[in-house]
């Protein structure tokens, strides 16, 4: 029983973590239908940056992890803006293909500046795990939780009942007939650009000090996230949360009651037989279109 | 007589002589073995560029195939003693029924969700390899796959191996090109078109989105099987979710449909790192800024993109 609840505990901030990451996957996706396969990388830049601005230059957290997100969401401005926005002819297919480009070209940015050394933080707020009924749990998974429930209603709120949010849900439903009522579609993607990359940051931020971050730590971080907001059904924000920490949790179980080199396997098995029950995600049955 | 021939079989032609010169005149060993390379990466393009550039299906898992080829191929001649050749036959035979029995239930996906399904499904057999010790040697590779012989020719020689690579690859575009021109080819691009005009002419979409799953499947295998007894040593590091990125991106770096764009990609993507290896560091960023800048001038990939830029240069 006891152990059950440690692997609960460990699946839900681990959860936590995938969630964030897929709702910046889907957020991207609702409003562009573009799947970012550099989003992972987006989410080793925020570690690494917090690593540098925290750890290294000695920052106030606040003040460390909010330029973080910044410097992420600058990053996410740029790409837009300079691999995105210029192809000519903007097919699904290519643009996935350029962002694959991305990953590679981020991954290797990361490589120049920060080397290959794998790094560490404290938590945020000490090591003294408190003890819940005989399992454990850290302070950083309560500082991970907290930030994903801000996070999540705060989308919520911002998609449901502000002029920008409702703006961007209209051009999610259709670019064209957005941009004739007046609403400007290229900043909109710009924005939601900058907002899913920004949560790649955060969602960095909040894991390094859980991991050892390093240039290669994206690739995974962002297939986990991939996989919770398709699981969920890819656009949908509480599909994206769902997603995630099912698959946390479906992970932390398999590692504990069945064997940690099969860890992946098990969640991708879940991952299949879910797919092959619902084609459209748990949240979304509706069908997406093709390549 | 030309005309009867067609441009296509001009093409296979030349590139039948191509090859021929190449293996006549290149003594370097290196530069051989880059090409042999090159050779078996086509064969994985060619195979998924059925699938993706005229059935319209994306699939993210395909190095998985690609493994399983080379795997089954090991398994059955290292530990089994088979001859390498009834191996192929194995190999072939295994990963088509495993993509028979997977491409059910994954085929019924669409766009992303397929994607998705098809990655779930590299990843679980890149566990299997990696976990199933006894059988593939575990994540510290596969050692001792012997070299294949055919009577009196051994095929140990780079030359050799250089030669049986590409006419396998020449024959298989042989194939694709003839499957593409026969009725099948023409339902299957209807498919990519749009599935519900092609189901209401009377297409088995589900049926035929399977054979060429199934048919794809078995070139990857092909392609493990020579990888496999070419290097004589695997590791599940080469059959992972990034090896099937890199066969997707292959397939649309060299133009999606175009039996041509799978050489063209693959040759791109084969020599870009071996010619990146001076950048040390850089190679990445370089390799990325490359992949990126293709694809925002090229969006229709290579061969398409170059067609036009010479078409306009003649006007």
């Amino acid at each position: 029983m006891q152990e059950l609840l440690q692997y609960l505990f460990s699946g839900i901030t681990n959860g936590a973590i995938y969630a964030v990451i897929a709702v910046g996957f889907s957020m991207l996706y609702s409003s562009t239908e573009l799947i970012n396969f550099a989003h992972g990388e987006f989410v080793m830049l925020g570690a690494l940056t917090l690593v540098t601005l925290w750890g290294g230059l000695h920052l106030p957290l606040a003040l460390a992890f909010i330029l973080t997100v910044g410097i992420v969401s600058g990053a996410g401005f740029i790409f837009e803006r300079f691999a995105v926005r210029t192809v000519k002819k903007p097919d699904h297919i290519v643009l996935v293909i350029i962002t694959v480009g991305a990953s590679i070209f981020l991954r290797g940015i990361g490589m120049l500046i920060w080397g290959k050394d794998a790094y560490s933080v404290p938590a945020f707020s000490g090591h003294q795990p408190l003890d819940i009924c005989g399992a454990t749990l850290l302070p950083q998974s309560i500082w991970i939780m907290a930030i994903v429930g801000i996070m999540v209603f705060g989308l919520y709120y911002f998609f449901s009942r502000t002029l920008t949010g409702k703006a961007m849900r209209a051009c999610a439903i259709s670019k064209r007939a957005a941009w004739i009522t007046g609403i400007p579609t290229g900043k909109m993607v710009l924005l939601a650009f900058m907002m899913s990359t920004g949560m790649g940051g955060v969602a960095g931020a909040m894991i390094a000090p859980i991991t050892m971050s390093s240039y290669d730590m994206g690739t995974i971080l962002g297939l986990k996230g991939f996989c919770a907001a398709m699981l969920g059904g890819i656009g949908s924000l509480w599909g994206a949360v769902i997603g995630g920490f099912l698959l946390g949790i479906a992970e932390a179980m398999g590692v504990g009651l069945i064997s940690s080199s099969l860890k992946d396997a098990i969640a991708f098995v879940l991952l299949l037989a879910i797919l092959y029950v619902r084609p459209g995600g748990i949240v979304n049955a509706r069908d997406v279109q093709r390549f | 007589m030309l005309l009867r021939w067609g441009k296509n079989n001009i093409a296979f032609m030349v590139l039948f002589f191509v090859v021929v010169a190449i293996g006549i005149w290149i003594e370097n060993q290196y530069y051989l073995q880059v090409l042999t390379f090159i050779g078996i990466n086509s064969l994985l393009a060619l195979g998924l560029n059925m699938l993706m550039g005229y059935a319209g299906q994306i699939s993210l898992g395909h190095a998985a195939f690609y493994g399983l080829g080379a795997y089954t191929s090991a398994i059955l001649s290292v530990h089994y003693n088979v001859n390498p050749w009834l191996a192929l036959i194995g190999a072939v035979l295994t990963a088509s029924l495993i993509a028979f029995i997977i491409g059910i239930p994954t085929l019924k996906l669409s766009g992303y969700y397929l994607g998705m399904g098809t990655l779930g499904f590299g990843m679980v057999v890149h566990v299997l390899f990696r976990e199933w010790s006894t059988l593939t040697g575990g994540a510290s590779g596969f050692v001792g796959i012997p070299p294949l012989e055919l009577g009196p020719i051994s095929f140990l020689s780079v030359r050799n191996y250089f030669y049986l690579v590409w006419l396998i690859m020449l024959a298989n575009m042989v194939i694709c090109r003839r499957l593409i021109d026969s009725r099948i080819g023409r339902a299957l691009r209807s498919i990519h078109d749009s599935e519900h005009a092609a189901e209401a002419v009377g297409v088995d979409t589900a049926n035929l989105k399977l054979m060429i799953f199934v048919f794809s499947a078995a070139m990857s295998a092909v392609a493990g099987f020579l990888y496999a007894h070419f290097v004589s040593f695997i590791s599940p590091g080469s059959f992972t979710f990034l090896a099937s990125v890199r066969m997707v991106t292959m397939v649309v770096i060299g133009g999606m449909a175009s039996i041509w764009g799978a050489l063209l990609g693959a040759s791109l993507l084969t020599l870009l790192p071996e010619w990146l290896h001076a950048f040390a560091d850089y190679e990445m960023v370089v390799y990325g800024a490359v992949l990126m800048i293709v694809m925002i001038l090229l969006p229709q990939g290579l061969t398409r993109g170059l067609t036009e830029i010479y078409e306009r240069s003649r006007k």
